[in-house]
């Protein structure tokens, strides 16, 4: 322990409503904390800047999975094991429970947050390419009111996101109706558990015939943040993947990501190969169709 | 009751199991003495330089803290190994990153947080050099600026702390001998390899408990020190020169310790000496623990090494001659290294028939954290470079690697490189033979062969052929004189003493089997003393795969020294029960007041070793194996995972079949992080990756399944025939899966770690590229989860 944990103060406010106002009143000076495996990390190195946490781990308003007609709405302070768990998340999506299932150890599920997944903003989480791909869209929360939003406006940058200092994440809603969709998503990590990604993809395509109809791929450690390859999207729409069409499909989409991946050299591993594995797990997919 | 079925070779339940796996086990950090304060360590920031001054931060009250300083030490400003080059404390200059310069003490250990960083130092920085071949250049050049390591009395010289020179006979002759068979050979295969620096990452990071005593005058008049280690003795040994006291004012403890794999071998001595200079400075016992990050940074890891080869080679697979040069990088300070690469040099000719070879070993000095002990200690790194270049050697002539190997395997009556005649039995043609065909190694590579013309993952099957030393090399066993006691206490139970450690691995337990054997009494009835310099003697360190044959031999000889002593005076019969022991033993005991056996050791069969040459019986005994790994690249993500393992070895007698194959499994585990996983990226002398996060150590999901076989040919050198096994398993792996990859996917690599971002780079670059790959990794880019985590 690298802290001197006396000199951090932490409280646990009763509501939503409760931390919502403290949060109001002097933005900017709290941070929330859900299952704390992110900050408490920091906190051991002796690396957490922030004082002053506020606890939203307990507040049953951000803990639900709700399923409607259209969506499934899954609150920020969600844990991976409630979304592993979930019947209507194994049917509908299970690019999201596969995810879940090979983010960091079992006792990190059972603490770690969706919303904290999220809201740390890390390129390489595991979540949020299986929530691009899924086109989701998120529900922010402060004393003054809630917006929402498509998730993939969500991340401004590195480690920045749209987030207020007054307010939180509330919920998270995906579409439902993906049964028509062709799935895929691979994790490449430094090793088979326990890892951070070195590069991820999140796949799905709805076909007509030997035509893609409709394709939208996520990815994690691409870019500075989780990103949405529109890009590759927009030069996969309309191609066909039959025999005679599918190795120039291919190329096009490999092209087409080149021009949007901008991966980095990190202590972990290269661009290059990040920008050459992403490609392959590209190809693999649109091969698999 | 005479013991119906044997203990040794069964697996009783592990002496101090109980209380491991309730958790009563207490390890140092879970204990505490009156009035302990806690200890930290102010570390330089940079890899070479003066140090200009050190100032304290005006916010901070140094009063309530207790300041350790180089000048403060009564003694001598040295943690002694081989030589004395390594300071205690550094005093005007620093040769390695994360090096100790202060040491503080407080009653909070919150305290030192602050405390710590308190304490500016400011150096006037010199260049550094960082790996082996900067060493050479700077010798080589001249360049007296990076000449980092003066050189000593104990034989070395510039930037090298120790270089040896082996033949496999005269001198002259030899070298006659390589240029003839280089001049007839048909091939000459030559080729470098390199392995990369390992952490020892057991579970439990180093940490140590110190108390001083003085005398009316002030001086230090005893020292204890407790904690986790491996070598008791050695830590006795480094405390008398810090204060200048005789051994028996010096007392260790070891107490229950969490893993060691060598880094608790050289490096308690560092930790233990700085915790005394505290208790002896603030008057209280200090507790020092290390986080995993300074654990990580600051401590020993495994040499690298680099290995050429040039190998003479008949059409026919025979070899004529070879010469071998092997670099190892030491780290800053000379510490174990000479003996690293001792082991190193006489492993790497490996289990073949030479009949000529040179082997050329240097230890050169970088400016990195000391490298120290690590299982193997030397034989895998040189083991990795040879079983790879076999396999070079076969593909160069158009043998299988089988071939090549058995036309040229030692067999008994053989000698080895050293000259050794190998006179109890040696079978690698049957050891080869059965791995292959438990791990269905031909079968395989034909299906593999076929299956991979049409799939992006890539299967492949390899394997090492190789041999460890157990004990001593040479002449050390003789030098170490190891001494254990066998008491039978008042009760009658025998109780075994020796500085012999448990950490993990077993020697509570097979010592205990070996007395309880040998005595015909029951397992439970045998104690073992907790190792305690102030009762035990020494039996020597806790290493080199010496406790089961060497210390185990020991502990024989004393319980048929005791069985001996009741037979002669007490009528103890041949066949005794239990109850018949026990009264003898209180009947010798009521007359003599004690009933102690003492033994040295001695070895079983005369033992010739000549340290000037290099020639002779380098060990007493060797454990032979063959490993077998099975591989799967996929090439979408250029990832290479071991799918199945099967390690065979002769080692003797098993002791203990559970604790044996666990020690092969643990160790097989090792290799696999060795070879595939475990890189330690280095900026100017600093370990970046200093957490188990971006430290990659394979999971229980990267690991294949172990098959673990064992072949049992008793040795005179050990108790009941058993030879040692515990390092054994870290040499065969890396060099099996290495083979296996090429196999799989028609490349040959020569470097580990090796990493899926260096099988991309062969994969896409299609010219040997000077270097790329996991080279590539950016060491200030910590990224994720451990935002700057640095020491
Ligand atoms: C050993 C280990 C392994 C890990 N492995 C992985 C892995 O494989 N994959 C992976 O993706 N992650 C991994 N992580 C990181 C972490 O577990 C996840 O990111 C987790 O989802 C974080 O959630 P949390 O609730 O614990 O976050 P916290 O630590 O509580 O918070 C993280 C950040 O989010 C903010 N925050 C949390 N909730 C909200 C909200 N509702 N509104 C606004 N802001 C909010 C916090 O202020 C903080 O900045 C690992 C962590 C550890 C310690």
């Amino acid at each position: 322990m690298r802290s001197d944990v006396s000199l951090y103060d932490l409280s646990a406010p009763p509501s939503l409503d409760a931390a919502l106002a403290i949060l109001a009143k002097e933005p900017g000076k709290y941070t929330p904390i859900a299952g704390g495996t992110e900050l408490m990390v920091a906190l051991g190195v002796g690396r957490l800047v922030q004082h002053s946490l506020i606890s939203i781990q307990h507040l049953r308003e951000l803990r639900f999975i709700r399923v409607d007609d259209k969506a499934i709405h899954i609150g920020a302070g969600t844990t991976f094991t409630d979304i592993r768990r979930s019947q209507a998340i194994a049917e509908d999506l299970p690019l999201l429970i596969q995810s879940a299932s090979w983010t960091g150890s079992i006792a990190n599920q059972n603490r770690g947050t969706l919303g904290g997944n999220i809201c740390n903003a890390s390129p390489a989480a595991d979540t949020p390419p299986a929530l691009l791909a899924y086109g989701a869209t998120v529900r922010l929360i402060s004393a003054s009111g809630t917006r929402t939003m498509p998730y993939s406006d969500f991340h401004l940058g590195y480690k920045k996101t749209v987030l207020r200092p007054d307010e939180l994440l509330h919920s998270i809603s995906v579409p439902r109706d993906f049964s028509d969709y062709r799935q895929y998503i691979r994790k490449v990590g430094t090793r088979n558990a326990q890892s951070i990604s070195k590069i991820a993809l999140a796949a799905i395509a709805k076909l007509e015939g030997d035509t893609i109809a409709d394709i939208r791929l996520g990815a994690a450690s691409l870019t500075d943040r989780p990103v949405r390859c529109s890009a590759t999207e927009a030069a996969l729409q309309r191609q066909r993947i039959d025999g005679a069409n599918l190795d120039a499909t291919v190329r096009a989409a490999r092209a087409a990501l080149a021009t949007e991946a901008k991966p980095i050299d990190d202590i972990r591993s290269t661009a290059k190969y990040r920008a050459a594995v992403a490609a392959n797990l590209l190809e693999e997919f649109l091969r698999s169709l | 009751m005479s013991q119906s079925k044997p203990i040794l070779g069964a697996s009783p339940l592990r002496k101090e199991g109980r209380a491991k796996v309730l958790g009563a086990a207490k390890y140092i950090d879970d204990q505490s003495l009156p009035g302990m304060w806690h200890g930290a360590t102010v570390r330089s920031s940079i890899a070479r330089g003066i140090i200009c001054s050190i100032t304290f931060a005006p916010e901070i009250d140094w009063e309530q803290f207790a300041i350790v300083r180089a000048s403060d030490i009564p003694g001598e400003n040295t943690i002694v190994h081989l030589t004395k080059d390594h300071p205690c404390l550094a005093e005007s200059q620093v040769n390695h990153p994360e090096e100790p310069i202060l040491l503080l003490a407080h009653p909070d250990k919150t305290a030192l947080l602050a405390a710590v960083r308190g304490v500016r130092i400011e150096y006037d920085e010199l260049p550094g050099v960082f790996t082996i071949e900067e060493s050479e250049a700077a010798v080589e050049n001249n360049d007296a600026e990076r000449i980092i390591w003066p050189g000593s009395d104990a034989g070395g010289t510039a930037n090298c702390f120790k270089q040896y020179l082996m033949y496999s006979g005269e001198a002259n002759e030899t070298e006659d001998g390589l240029a003839a068979a280089f001049e007839a050979a048909d091939f000459i295969v030559e080729e470098e390899y390199h392995t990369g620096a390992q952490e020892q990452l057991y579970i439990e990071n180093n940490g140590v408990i110190a108390e001083c005593n003085k005398d009316a005058l002030g001086n230090v008049s005893d020292v204890c020190v407790r904690g986790s280690m491996q070598c008791p003795y050695y830590v006795v040994h480094a405390l008398t020169l810090i204060f200048n006291l005789p051994e028996e004012k010096c007392r260790v403890i070891q107490v229950e310790t969490g893993g060691a794999f060598g880094g608790k071998e050289d490096f308690p001595s560092v930790i233990g000496s700085h915790a005394a200079l505290l208790a002896m400075k603030c008057g209280h016992p200090v507790k020092i623990t290390y986080d995993r990050a300074e654990d990580m940074a600051a401590t020993t890891k495994r040499h690298p090494s680099r290995t050429r080869h040039r190998t003479a080679v008949s059409k026919d697979g025979k070899l004529l001659g070879g010469t071998i040069d092997v670099a190892i990088d030491g780290g800053a300070y000379a510490t174990l290294s000479p003996v690293v690469l001792s082991r190193a040099t006489i492993h790497s000719p490996g289990p073949y028939k030479w009949p000529h070879i040179r082997v050329r070993a240097k230890a050169m000095a970088t400016n990195i954290p000391p490298h120290g002990a690590f299982r193997g200690f030397g034989a895998p790194q040189s083991l990795f470079a040879l079983e790879r270049h076999m396999d070079k050697i076969a593909k160069t002539i158009g043998l299988t690697p089988e071939e090549l190997r058995r036309r040229n395997f030692l067999g008994t009556g053989d000698r080895t490189a050293t000259g050794q005649l190998l006179n109890e039995p040696v079978d690698m043609q049957h050891l080869l033979t059965r791995a292959l065909q438990e791990s269905e190694y031909h079968e395989k590579l034909a299906r593999f062969a076929e299956e991979n013309k049409h799939s992006t993952i890539k299967r492949g099957v390899g394997f090492a052929s190789f041999m460890h030393g157990a004990g001593f090399t040479g002449s050390g066993e003789r030098r170490l004189n190891s001494l254990v006691h066998l008491d039978v206490l008042e009760d009658g139970r025998p109780q075994i003493l020796v500085s012999s450690t448990e950490f993990g691995q077993g020697t509570n337990t097979i010592l205990c089997q070996v007395a309880a054997q040998t005595l015909q009494l029951p397992y439970e009835d045998i104690l073992i003393a907790q190792p305690d310099t102030s009762v035990v003697p020494n039996s020597g360190p806790t290493v080199a795969s010496r406790t089961a044959m060497i210390v185990g031999k020991l502990v024989e000889r004393a319980s048929h020294q005791i069985l001996a002593t009741l037979r002669e005076q007490e009528d103890l019969p041949e066949e005794h029960t239990r109850e018949q022991f026990i009264a003898a033993a209180q009947s010798y005991r009521a007359k003599h007041g004690s009933l102690r056996a003492s033994v040295r050791y001695e070895p079983a069969t005369k033992i010739y070793w000549d340290d000037e040459l290099y020639r002779g019986d380098a060990y007493p005994g060797y454990a032979w194996a063959v490993y077998v790994a099975e591989v799967a690249v996929d090439l979408n993500t250029y990832m290479a995972t071991v799918t199945r393992f099967d390690a065979l070895q002769e080692v003797g007698l098993v002791m203990h079949p559970v604790l044996a194959k666990g020690q092969i499994e643990g160790g097989v585990a090792q290799g696999i992080g060795y070879a595939l996983y475990e890189k330690c990226v280095w900026k100017e002398g600093r370990m970046m990756n200093n957490q188990m996060t971006n430290y990659i150590m394979p999971t229980s999901a990267d690991l294949p399944p172990i098959h673990v076989h064992f072949e049992e040919v008793p040795s005179i050198h050990g108790p009941g025939g058993a030879k040692g096994i515990g390092e054994l398993p870290m040499d065969g792996p890396a060099p099996a899966i290495l083979n296996a990859i090429e196999n799989a996917t028609g490349i040959a690599f020569n470097t580990i770690p090796l990493l899926p971002e260096d099988i991309f780079e062969r994969f896409t670059s299609f010219t040997e590229p000077a270097h790329g790959g996991s080279e590539d990794f950016d060491p200030t880019h910590l990224g994720e989860f451990l935002p700057e985590a640095v020491a």
